[in-house]
């Protein structure tokens, strides 16, 4: 695996443009991904409804460094799922451009994507859905090396998958068996190797590890670090656990209702949240230290993305919202301190500071 | 006398290729009106044993020995239709997903309404009246109206608010809740727990509450049951569990969860994975994976021994294996901070 590791770190010298400056790994620019979820035309014109439209993704702006962990947060029906299957290319976007080190991928044709896939491998949330029962594991890692064309010959390929199985730390003659005689952590190893096995420099995990029990997930986290590190990966890393992406993430994206409210260094994120939504959803995790704080849950419930409601999408559920919120939407601002926010109030400077929220009056019949 | 007690609980499957013990000789005890939380790993035996209590376990599995009391009531040799007029009355449940709960086909008031009129002599108008008030008490907007809807007019979180109105509706003395909230996003989680906290300090209701997410229990529980591979390994107060954790796999559970604000490069790691129930060691259980363990933990199997405020089953802390409570705290500092240097330079 020597020879590997030496391999990629040296494809990863800081790719650099014309002027000299370096080139993000991933650049993601006014993303869009919209879903037609209307009834039957015949029903539509019967029943005289009209067209509707799912906004998954809608225009969402990020960047990702070379050898960064991005974590992307946020409530299921959010569209952080989208935004990866978006960038590994398994949607097509709507609208918007995906720049893998300064080459547009998202108007690319299926030929000209192929090369492009070896770069970009998925690791996904099931571990028990994403591999083929009737695949050995040693098949199941090898195909992308065949795929890719890595190695040539049964012996170089063995040889190659063998490395593999040792790097995620489970051993060769492993390959031998098939998926289900693995527990879930092991198999979300195998998932690990067969990404790591067309020797890619950027991964997308979408909730790697919330299938898994909590003493699984720390091998599993730990287990990532190492080869980010090993390997000079890129993680565009995506959970609904906000412990986690704060343990693994260099930067945090929280997305709500299609859109990135805040991003945010993860230090500066969890220590001076900015958004509503980001102090709020901070509000809601559970306080292992057990300061016996009285904490402010979230009131209200996700909207139906379907019929967004107008203006900042937040509005319904945020205590600080006024008619600005309620009718134009908000754009990203920068702060000083590398933290972008989408919020009227704070652009207005009438939302208090402090890491959580004093309880304002909120809203009868919700706890 | 406690309001539930287990005594000596085992749970078993027979299978083609022999019996699996899926809980293994438990005690436990829940008070009046305690919050206590069963926590451990899939398959360390939780849902089992709450099962068990209801008398809802699936056939083949059987409550092989031990006794099962609730305000000193044998429960676990009852009749089916015996233990169905204590189910929802005396015993309610609170399961995982609240969609398979809750029968499609029927409005939620109708639900709510044959459950009283099951439990209670009430008038169906009455059935009906007790119907809105609860559902106005679990915090459902505009109940008058919601009471004639279908469960799929409702979201996850007001569907789970619609299951609590269900196991609350007689006034039950007891809760099974078994990850009441895992299906659920973390805003409206948050929502539940403290939906179902008031609920039971309003009511004195006791909660047995089931999950894999040490955060629900240190928010809700009174005390805490850590399982695992069908046994307990530590049972006491919350906080005691929580802060100065005995048992070594209590230990590696609680460094393995990653926390805000705590900034480790790597986050403590058990090796291995919990045995399946068909290989279950000699011993402890959790010898193979204990970084502790030593020669008679491969071969004698511990029970609960009190240590301090809470009870632990390990021989680390049994004065005739040769080693008192100290010594083995500060191995166990000891074994921590190897960890931490290995960390900060490996």
């Amino acid at each position: 695996m020597a020879e590997a590791i030496a391999k990629t770190r040296e494809a990863r010298a800081k790719i650099r443009d014309a002027g000299g400056r370096e080139v993000a790994m991933l650049k993601v620019q006014g993303l869009k991904r919209y879903f037609d979820v209307s009834a039957p035309w015949l029903n539509r014109v019967i029943e005289r409804q009209p067209k509707q439209i799912l906004r998954a993704v809608d225009g969402i702006d990020f960047e990702i460094g070379q050898g960064e962990t991005f974590g992307l947060v946020g409530e299921s029906g959010c569209g952080k799922s989208t935004v990866a299957r978006l960038i590994v290319g398994l949607y097509g976007p709507t609208d918007g451009s995906i720049e893998l080190e300064g080459r547009d991928i998202a108007g690319l044709s299926r030929q000209q994507m192929a090369p492009m896939r070896r770069r970009l491998q998925m690791i996904f949330q099931d571990p028990y859905a994403s591999l083929n029962p009737r695949w050995r594991v040693r098949d199941i890692i090898a195909e992308p090396i065949r795929a890719f064309g890595l190695a040539q010959g049964q012996a170089a390929i063995d040889a190659k998958v063998g490395d593999l199985l040792e790097t995620v730390k489970l051993t060769a003659r492993d390959g031998e068996k098939f998926p289900h005689e693995f527990s879930g952590g092991q198999r979300q190893r195998i998932s690990i190797a067969r990404a790591l096995a067309s020797e890619p420099e950027f991964l997308v995990c979408d909730e790697p590890t919330s299938a898994l029990d909590v003493s699984v997930q720390a091998q599993i986290l730990n287990l990532m670090k190492d080869l980010q590190r090993a390997f000079g990966l890129t993680y565009l890393f995506i959970s609904h656990n906000l412990a986690v992406v704060y343990h693994i993430s260099d930067r945090v994206g929280v997305m709500y209702l299609g859109k990135l409210v805040e991003v945010a260094p993860a230090k500066t994120l969890f220590a001076t949240p900015r958004h509503p939504y980001t102090r709020l959803l901070l509000d809601t995790i559970p306080d292992l230290d057990m300061t016996g704080r009285e904490r402010m849950p979230v009131a209200g419930e996700v909207p139906n993305p379907i019929n967004p409601p107008s203006g900042c999408t937040f509005h319904p559920r945020c205590p600080f919202a006024n008619d600005r919120c309620r009718a134009e939407i908000p754009q990203p601002r920068p702060l000083g301190d590398g933290a972008i926010v989408s919020c009227h109030g704070i652009e207005e400077g009438r939302i208090p500071d402090g890491p959580t929220l004093q309880a304002p009056a909120r809203p009868e019949g919700l706890v | 006398m406690p309001l539930l007690e287990v005594e000596n609980l085992v749970v078993e499957f027979p299978t083609r290729r022999g019996t699996l013990t899926a809980v293994n000789d438990i005690s436990l005890h829940i008070d009046e009106g305690e919050v206590l939380g069963v926590v451990g790993e899939s398959g360390a035996g939780k849902s089992m044993t709450g099962a068990a209590i209801i008398g809802l376990l699936e056939p083949p599995g059987r409550v092989a020995s031990g006794r099962i009391l609730l305000e000193g009531e044998r429960l676990d040799n009852l009749p089916y239709e015996k233990m169905r007029r204590i189910r929802g009355k005396r015993i309610g449940a609170i399961f995982q997903d609240p969609l398979t709960s809750l029968n499609p086909l029927y409005s939620v008031g109708y639900q709510l309404v044959e459950t009283i009129q099951t439990h209670t002599d009430m008038t169906p108008t009455q059935a009906r009246a007790r119907a809105i008030e609860l559902l106005t008490e679990v915090g459902i907007p505009a109940p008058e109206r919601r009471v004639d809807q279908y469960p799929h007019q409702f979201s996850g979180g007001m569907r789970q608010r619609v299951v609590i109105a269900l196991a609350l509706c007689v006034n039950p003395r007891l809760i099974i809740a078994d990850e009441p909230t895992t299906a659920l996003d973390v805003s409206i989680q948050a929502q539940i727990i403290a939906l179902l906290k008031r609920l039971c300090r309003d009511h004195g209701t006791a909660v047995m509450l089931v999950t894999h997410d040490m955060g629900v229990i240190a928010e809700t529980a009174d005390r805490v049951a850590v399982m695992y591979a069908g046994r307990i390994a530590e049972i006491g107060p919350v906080r005691e569990v929580i802060k100065n954790a005995k048992h070594p796999y209590t230990h590696g559970l609680m460094g393995s969860i990653p926390s805000i604000g705590h900034d480790n490069e790597r986050l403590e790691q058990i090796p291995g994975a919990m045995p399946r129930l068909t290989d279950i060691p000699v011993g402890c259980a959790f010898n193979p994976r204990c970084p502790h363990a030593f020669d008679k933990c491969r071969t004698v199997r511990p029970d609960l021994l009190p240590v301090e405020d809470s009870w632990t089953a390990c021989w680390l802390y049994d004065g005739e294996a040769g080693r008192t409570i100290e010594a083995s705290k500060t191995l166990v500092a000891a074994t921590k901070a190897d960890a931490l240097l290995e960390r900060n330079h490996g």
